[in-house]
């Protein structure tokens, strides 16, 4: 009983805090038991096995054998570790990482000091301690083949598939300077440098050849995705400079292909002719072009296919997974850059296939992606912990020492070096903060132990050397740069997220003075950088998607650009209204709009509005969208609201709201600029706005006019009791000072009120979520890998 | 090259053209061959068809307005000088330009850029862009049917934003100092490589 008691009050929920954390502790170390009894009793039970011992299964034969043979009883109740030790072990391991996962994000205070990556190393580590104490072999766990056809691409996927491309594109002369360019340096640089080191005497190095060098500078010059990833999400960078180091991590993966396959080839026979170096530069293409050149076919295949899966719904996130990790198979089959497959694969598949596939398909394929993902970090991690533990090693101070220290130091001079030529040809330039960032973000990770692993201990007798050089390395950038790169930013107070503001008018005349530029590009028949973005949404629009594109659906995409413009408009209006529309919610109101709208609706609309469930209008409705969205150039005055309106009102439509939802999210972003003070609240206009949403005054409207373009609402209607209490509380809300956070407690009339409307109404409400969660909101979107971070508008292929 | 000199020779007062607006020969033989193009009959004088004849210019949800800012008030058709004048607006800025306050700004500085683009807004020529001005720019960019009441709103948060002195419209100063962090230059110019 006092148990009970000490559980619900508020001291004892701390304690439950702490409970939870031993039970989390406490099954860790079970599975650690666990693990290193299955390993230890699977050795045992196969011996068994072997010395004849017949079980049931071999029990007929040796029964007939054996002179003396004495019945056993039968067993009622057994157990065959042996027959399942491999999947169950797997299984463990997943177990194991998702709740160190859960464990440290019940821990608020360590996961703001200490990043996730290194928490989770120390786990690998402790685990690893763990099975040799228990004197089991450490099982090999980060073998080349689970790392890099398991692990690694549900990583790179999951990267590829959200890529932001607009920031990409923009960036990728950058990006590609840092990844080639850079990486190159860094190579030879630290490849050179450790030779002519190793060849001091008194180190005991000069059995290392150049050639060896050369390799191990390339493996451990390459910046690795997951680390990045892992530590940036945490310090909430501003876009530019996330692209950016991000871009290059995942690029660079052609040019430490290419170069590991070179060295590694030729440490053999001792040298390399220039022969061979052109020869490089070649495989360097081949090898970039042709894995971005597999990852689109395999990516409008999968579009392609995508296009028929109307009526299979169930399967549609199977293609999307299984095209992109055969296009990832078959590069790496042709030794090409597996990574820039499957990027291209995903960016290219993307925008189709996201037409195509239902609402829920693309949640699935959304949080399918981020899960796997999720999952494979965390387990590289640890299992980065184990083989440090694991891995047969050779200390060598110097070695190691000059490893870090070079790597350190290449970086910076490559960077700062390629800054200084590209800020020659950008536009925003890289300011010093930009590159202190960009350099110090460039972290080792399990790709570089990867590699190393794979060599060939025959050819390469210091391998345990550089392994362990490797492994250092992986830990100084993870450990170190990982956890002071937080504190650092906030010290430089570089540019964050929520700092790139852009108030209304800048948005609104930026986007006048890019129409004016497009204009006068035209005028003067020149091809400024905008006429290309053009032409290729155009070709887009005009062929690609035609093919790609499920029935009539390609133009639908505008629709949803549509949405979104429409959306950062009511954003911005609905926080500064201080006005009514409270917090969504929108997804169970309108799951249950059709629940709660047959009540509350006059039962004359109610007739009105039931029919309209029915499939069969839809595509009348969205035939009469359609028509309104191609009289766009007309300057439509006559525009009808009760086209555009009347659709919420259709199943197909929930589809569609659900979908904005995703880019409301990004709405989120623009909360922040959102300090601007309430509006007067009785304005007029605000009260027409919020009004006009309600959804009595609309049926005013469509019982009374007919497609009058200005919403006339009369108050008095008898219709509409509603409506005047509505606007009373509009006008308290109003008047409350911090419009942005009070919006609480809204009744539900206006709830399922709204949801009458959601081309706007919906809208709003979902702007004033971004609003209102101002804080928590965007702290929930940046820290969380959930898919409010990566969303990206639907937006042409090239917005 | 002899082409070009024969064109210029063409061109009447092309000395004093390339000295105002500060392109080079090149650029501006190039603009003549464009303006040639468009003038299909041969008048050597430009008429509002001719612009709407750009097939994508009739996309472009301002081009009208564009087109308007060519002709200046009163006159029908546009002559070779008027248009290399107002695209001389959108030449890059001179980076090394001496900043010398008594000098007149040249056509294609940051102030005058914002000076046309702020015309372009304010077709009433009144110096400030009021809210029904506003409006208007607002129906035709946002063109996918934003409601009024939406329309109406947004107008009015742009003008409570960017109004300093509060007389309800933007003025020109207000307009500049809004877009203080926009890098005109960058938004504002063509490129014209040869």
């Amino acid at each position: 009983m006092s148990v009970r008691v000490a559980l619900h009050s508020p001291r004892g929920s701390r304690s439950f805090l702490e409970r939870g954390l031993l039970l989390l502790v406490m099954l860790i170390f079970l599975e650690g038991t666990v693990l290193t009894l299955g390993a230890a009793s699977s050795p045992d039970i196969s011996a068994q096995d072997n010395t004849g011992g017949g079980d049931d299964q071999r029990g007929i034969e040796g029964r007939h054998g054996h002179a003396n043979y004495t019945k056993k009883a039968f067993p009622v109740l057994s157990l065959d570790y042996r027959h399942i030790h491999v999947p169950f072990e797997i299984s463990l391991w997943v177990l194991l990482a998702s709740l160190m996962k859960l464990g440290f994000h019940l821990i608020p205070r360590l996961s703001s000091i200490v990043p996730e990556s290194c928490l989770l190393i120390v786990v690998g580590l402790l685990v690893g301690g763990l099975i040799k104490l228990a004197g089991e072999e450490v099982p090999p766990v980060l073998d080349s083949n689970l790392f890099f056809l398991c692990l690694l691409p549900p990583i790179i996927l999951d990267a590829g598939y959200f890529l932001p491309i607009r920031p990409f594109m923009e960036n990728i002369g950058t990006i590609l300077m840092f990844a080639v360019v850079g990486t190159l340096w860094n190579a030879f640089f630290v490849g050179g440098l450790l030779y002519a080191v190793c060849q001091i005497e008194g180190t005991y190095l000069s059995q290392v050849e150049l050639l060896p060098c050369l390799l191990f500078g390339s493996i451990i010059s390459a910046v690795d995705p997951v680390a990045v990833l892992a530590v940036f999400e945490e310090i909430h960078i501003n876009e530019l400079l996330h692209i950016l180091v991000f871009g290059e991590s995942l690029l660079n993966d052609a040019v430490t292909v290419v170069l590991y396959h070179l060295f590694e080839e030729y440490s053999d026979a001792g040298e390399v002719t220039p022969m061979d170096v052109v020869l490089g530069v070649i495989c360097f293409l081949i090898v970039s072009l042709g894995g971005i050149a597999v990852g689109t076919i395999y990516g409008i295949l999968a579009a392609f296919t995508s296009r028929f899966t109307s009526h299979t719904r169930v399967i549609e996130p199977l293609f999307v997974f299984v095209y992109s990790y055969m296009a990832y198979l078959s590069a790496e089959m042709f030794h090409l850059s597996g990574i820039m497959a499957l990027i291209a694969c995903g960016a290219v598949m993307r925008p189709y296939v996201e037409a195509n596939i239902s609402h829920k398909s693309h949640t699935t394929v959304k949080y399918f992606l981020k899960m796997w993902s999720s999952v494979s970090e965390t387990l590289i991690f640890i299992f980065l912990g184990v083989a440090t533990v694991a891995g047969p090693h050779a200390w060598n101070w110097t070695f190691v020492s000059v490893t870090v220290i070079l790597c350190l130091v290449s970086r910076v001079i490559g960077v700062v070096g390629l800054t200084f030529i590209i800020n020659k040809f950008r536009i925003v330039k890289l300011t010093t903060k930009d590159q202190f960032i960009v350099a110090y973000g460039g972290l080792r990770g399990a790709i570089a132990f990867s590699l190393g692993y794979l060599l060939d201990k025959d050819l390469f007798p210091m391998r345990t050397m550089f392994l362990t050089a490797i492994i250092t390395e992986i830990f100084f950038t993870v450990f170190v740069q990982g956890m002071t790169i937080k504190p650092l930013v906030d010290l430089l107070a570089v540019k964050k997220k929520q700092e790139a503001k852009r108030s209304i008018n800048e948005e609104i005349h930026t986007q006048f003075l890019d129409h004016l530029l497009t204009g006068i590009e035209d005028i003067c028949g020149h091809y400024g950088h905008h006429h290309w973005k053009d032409k290729l949404n155009r070709f887009n629009k005009k062929y690609i998607k035609k093919c790609l594109i499920a029935g009539e659906r390609y133009k639908e995409p505008q629709l949803i650009a549509f949405y979104h413009k429409m959306e950062f408009k009511q954003a911005i209006e609905l926080v500064e209204s201080g006005g009514g529309v409270k917090l969504p919610s929108a997804m169970p109101s309108q799951v249950s709009m059709q629940n709660i709208q047959p009540k509350k609706l006059p039962p004359a609309v109610a007739e009105r509005a039931l029919p309209q469930f029915t499939k069969g209008r839809e595509e009348e409705i969205r035939k009469i969208l359609r028509s309104n969205l191609q009289k766009t150039r007309q300057r439509l005055r006559s525009y009808n609201r009760h086209t555009l309106v009347a659709d919420p009102f259709e199943d197909g439509w929930n589809d569609f709201i659900l979908k904005k939802q995703r880019m409301i999210e990004l709405e989120k972003k623009m909360s922040n600029y959102l300090t601007v003070p309430a509006a007067p609240p009785d304005s007029p206009t605000m009260c027409r706005a919020r009004l006009a949403s309600d959804p009595n005054a609309f049926y005013n409207i469509k019982a009374s006019s007919d497609g009058v373009p200005t919403i006339q609402v009369d108050l008095a209607s008898p219709q509409s009791p509603d409506s005047v209490n509505m606007l009373n509380e509009f006008s308290k809300r109003g008047a409350t000072d911090q419009g942005l956070g009070q919006r609480e407690g809204a009744d539900r009339d206006e709830d399922q009120g709204l949801m009458m409307k959601p081309s706007s109404a919906g809208i709003e409400e979902k702007g004033e979520e971004g609003g209102g969660n101002k804080n928590p909101g965007l702290m929930r979107c940046l820290s969380d890998p959930g898919p409010s971070n990566e969303d990206e508008e639907d937006e042409p292929f090239l917005p | 090259m002899g082409s070009t000199n024969s064109t210029l020779s063409r061109i009447p007062n092309v000395e004093e053209l390339m000295q105002e607006t500060g392109f080079t020969p090149a650029h501006i033989v190039r603009l003549y061959d464009r303006f040639e193009a468009l003038d299909k009959e041969k008048t050597g004088h430009l008429r509002p068809q001719d612009f709407g004849a750009i097939n994508r210019l009739a996309m472009n949800p301002i081009g009208d307005r564009i087109i308007g800012s060519f002709f200046s008030t009163g006159q029908e058709t546009v002559d070779f000088h008027s248009f290399v004048r107002i695209l001389a607006h959108f030449r890059p800025a001179d980076k090394n330009r001496p900043k010398d306050p008594s000098m007149p700004q040249p056509v294609n500085s940051r102030t005058s850029k914002l000076k046309f683009a702020f015309q372009l807004y304010d077709q009433d020529k009144d110096g400030k862009i009021s809210r029904a001005e506003l409006l208007q720019v607002l129906r035709s960019m946002l063109e996918m049917q934003v409601t009024e009441e939406q329309l109406e709103s947004i107008a009015d948060r742009t003008i409570q934003e960017a109004d300093l002195d509060k007389d309800d419209a933007i003025s020109f100063e207000e307009f500049r100092k809004s877009l203080e962090k926009v890098n005109i230059d960058h938004k504002m110019s063509i490129r014209f490589l040869r």
